[in-house]
């Protein structure tokens, strides 16, 4: 019964009054921005994070956490209201949960939508605490080659799930992986890519980039075609579902939370495949499936799950292995790192009040995302309705204190502008940004592991096709690389980033 | 001509930042691949990005592609600019001046911007974010800068 011991003790961190306080604090400042038009939870994350570097490191992430659920529960909500997802994860929810507010439903669809996500929470929660342990002890047994095979594995997944045309991505996460290289050499101390200038020694900050790209780029792109959205709110009567509803919702809830859960460990992922996949099942084996895309509540129902067990169980790899598998995921790496914590397999034993504690404090988050949710929901429904030329200012004002907070330097608001003007031009060029971030967090360490691995086989290159386990996530690699140029697959993924 | 113009820039862009990145870590001691030294790896990934970059331009002129679209150089200018500005004036003119310009400026990329519910929010904002992050987290910066005399 070690589990439960081990609960325990998360129980004993996260329940704290100040962890309970920011847990929910993170909720209710995820969801609250999260809903705001415009905003995922990339940029609610990066915006948010300057607030989070003043606690302490467990209370931090736990906060963190919970901005990343709220925010993406509130992507959920504004993809119901207002036919807006605020994330790729959420697109599948528009199909039939805007539909169901069409026809006065939107009660009944978020209410599908909390309860798969709280039953899919729960379940990943559980997940994470069993297979946590046992892959980080195999972890252990990594070498810096398989870290850096691992790594590599984790950028191609980014690349293959990436918009758009495959070699951008690539050169996106190269050209990631060299911003990120910026800054003095941990070894040699040599100054690189600085120009002379004495706030880039420490290299761009990860948080400078994030606003940048994903706060202001976005914002570039929204004024461009400003629509005006019309708000689905009818009233919204009736939020509890009948009980029809909940029979019809059981079955898909439970098959979104295996999809998701599944899904959501592969490195490069995250939710965004499990919400895809668990509609496109539901749709084929659902009873009701002609009723798909005319508002069925088994469309909101099994996404939303799958969505939310794929966040979570996307901790895994984060956790145990100290790798990013997608954008949210590499601020979290960046989070910890600034607040000392080197992720990787080694957390789990040196820090285990942090490791159960932000654990249970997921599952702690998600209830209060329940119950906070029916009380505050014409509040959100008040947030969404804000017009967004009243919004972006906003948004700017708190990215250019925030990042200027971060270091007390003007230059930091310049880099942010910079990186803003790069993510339009670049997402105008048809290359996303998610997996430059991924990679220029991925960066330092990156080179760090070759470094290693290379020195270990005394400059012998093919140490990493000599080890198994560096061996097999390289040909992990390659086929994941090869299934994008098949035709079959290169539609599907076609289609399911059709929006 | 090139039949793709998303290609054909990301190529060019590609190429510029991988070239500017070999020929910068030429200043830097290369090692060996036993002991990599501060330019093994920049070296390597500005080689794989020129790659890239030349694939992309080369099939620029090959393969068709969707074009751009049209460039949204308001949003653009005024977005970065706006930031830029109040990065440039805020320790010296102080929150008071370069926030409302942070929000006017901004505001103004909007097709439907309008002065009076701007100026309105300026203010609101401007003595909102002065309560929380200069008296709530004491972030060091003027409400008054001292080109103001402040």
């Amino acid at each position: 019964m070690e589990l439960l011991s081990h609960l325990a003790l998360g129980l004993q961190t996260a329940a704290t009054f100040a962890n309970l306080f920011y847990c929910l604090v993170g909720v209710f400042l995820g969801t609250a921005i999260g809903v705001l038009p415009g905003l995922g939870p990339t940029a609610t994350i990066a915006m948010l994070l300057p607030v989070t570097f003043v606690l302490p490191p467990v209370t931090a992430l736990i906060m963190l956490a919970g901005i990343y659920y709220g925010s993406q529960y509130g992507g959920s909500t504004t993809s119901i209201l207002v036919n807006l997802p605020g994330e790729a994860a959420s697109v599948v929810t528009t199909l039939d949960g805007y539909q169901m507010a069409k026809q006065g439903r939107a009660g009944p669809a978020l209410a599908a939508s909390a309860i798969g996500s709280f039953f899919a929470g729960t379940v990943a929660t559980f997940l994470i605490a069993a297979f946590g342990p046992p892959l980080a002890a195999a972890a252990l047994e990594f070498g810096p080659a398989e870290f850096f095979s691992l790594m590599i594995l984790g950028l191609v997944a980014s690349v293959v799930l990436a918009q758009g045309s495959l070699l951008h991505a690539i050169g996106m996460v190269v050209l990631g992986l060299l911003l990120g290289l910026i800054g003095t050499d941990v070894n040699s101390g040599t100054q690189r890519f600085t120009f002379g200038i004495f706030e880039l020694a420490d290299g761009i900050g990860f948080v400078t980039v994030a606003m940048g790209m994903f706060g202001l780029g976005e914002i570039i792109r929204n004024l461009q075609n400003e629509e005006e959205r019309s708000v689905m709110i009818t009233k919204i009567t009736g939020l509890w579902p009948t009980k029809e509803d909940f029979k019809r919702m059981v079955a898909p809830i439970l098959r979104g939370t295996a999809i998701g859960s599944v899904l959501g460990i592969l490195p490069g992922s995250g939710s965004i495949l499990g919400s895809f996949a668990a509609y496109s099942i539901e749709k084929k084996v659902s009873k009701n499936r002609a009723q798909f895309g005319k508002g069925a509540i088994e469309g909101v129902a099994a996404p939303e799950a799958a969505n939310n067990a794929g966040a979570q169980t996307s901790f895994i790899p984060l956790l145990t292995l100290g790798i990013p598998s997608n954008p949210v995921s590499a601020l979290m790496v960046g989070a910890m790192i600034v607040h000392g914590i080197q992720p990787g397999p080694s957390v789990i034993t040196e820090q285990p009040a942090l490791f159960w504690g932000m654990i249970v404090s997921m599952w702690i988050g998600n209830l209060f995302l329940v119950i906070l949710n029916y009380p505050l929901i014409g509040m959100w429904v008040r947030m969404i309705m804000i017009p967004y030329q009243f919004l972006y200012p906003g948004i700017l004002v708190f990215c250019a204190i925030g990042v200027f907070s971060l270091k007390n330097t003007e230059f930091d608001i310049y880099f942010m502008a910079l990186f803003g003007a790069l993510g339009y031009l670049f997402s105008k060029l048809g290359c996303e940004p998610a997996p430059m971030l991924l990679a220029f967090i991925l960066g330092p360490l990156m080179e760090e592991y070759l470094r290693r691995a290379m020195l270990l086989s005394r400059g012998n290159p093919w140490v990493f096709v000599q080890r198994p386990i560096s061996t097999t996530l390289l040909a992990l690699s390659v086929l994941a690389m090869l299934s994008v140029l098949l035709p079959a697959f290169s539609k599907t993924r076609e289609e399911a980033f059709k929006e | 001509m090139t039949r793709n113009a998303r290609d054909f820039w990301t190529g060019l862009l590609y190429i510029f930042f991988g070239s500017s990145a070999i020929l910068i870590a030429r200043d830097y001691s290369m090692g060996t691949a036993n002991k990599m030294g501060p330019a093994y790896f920049p070296t390597i990934l500005g080689g794989l990005l020129l790659v890239i970059g030349v694939i992309a331009l080369i099939r620029s002129f090959v393969i068709p592609g969707s074009p751009i679209g049209a460039f949204g150089f308001k949003g653009l200018v005024l977005v970065t600019g706006s930031v830029v500005a109040f990065g440039f004036v805020v320790r010296g003119l102080g929150l008071a001046i370069a926030l409302p310009l942070l929000i006017i400026v901004s505001a103004y990329g909007s097709t439907r911007f309008r002065w009076r519910p701007t100026l309105i929010m300026a203010a609101g904002l401007t003595i909102f974010c002065v309560l929380v992050f200069l008296k709530g987290l004491g972030i060091p910066l003027p409400v008054i800068g001292p080109w103001l005399g402040g």
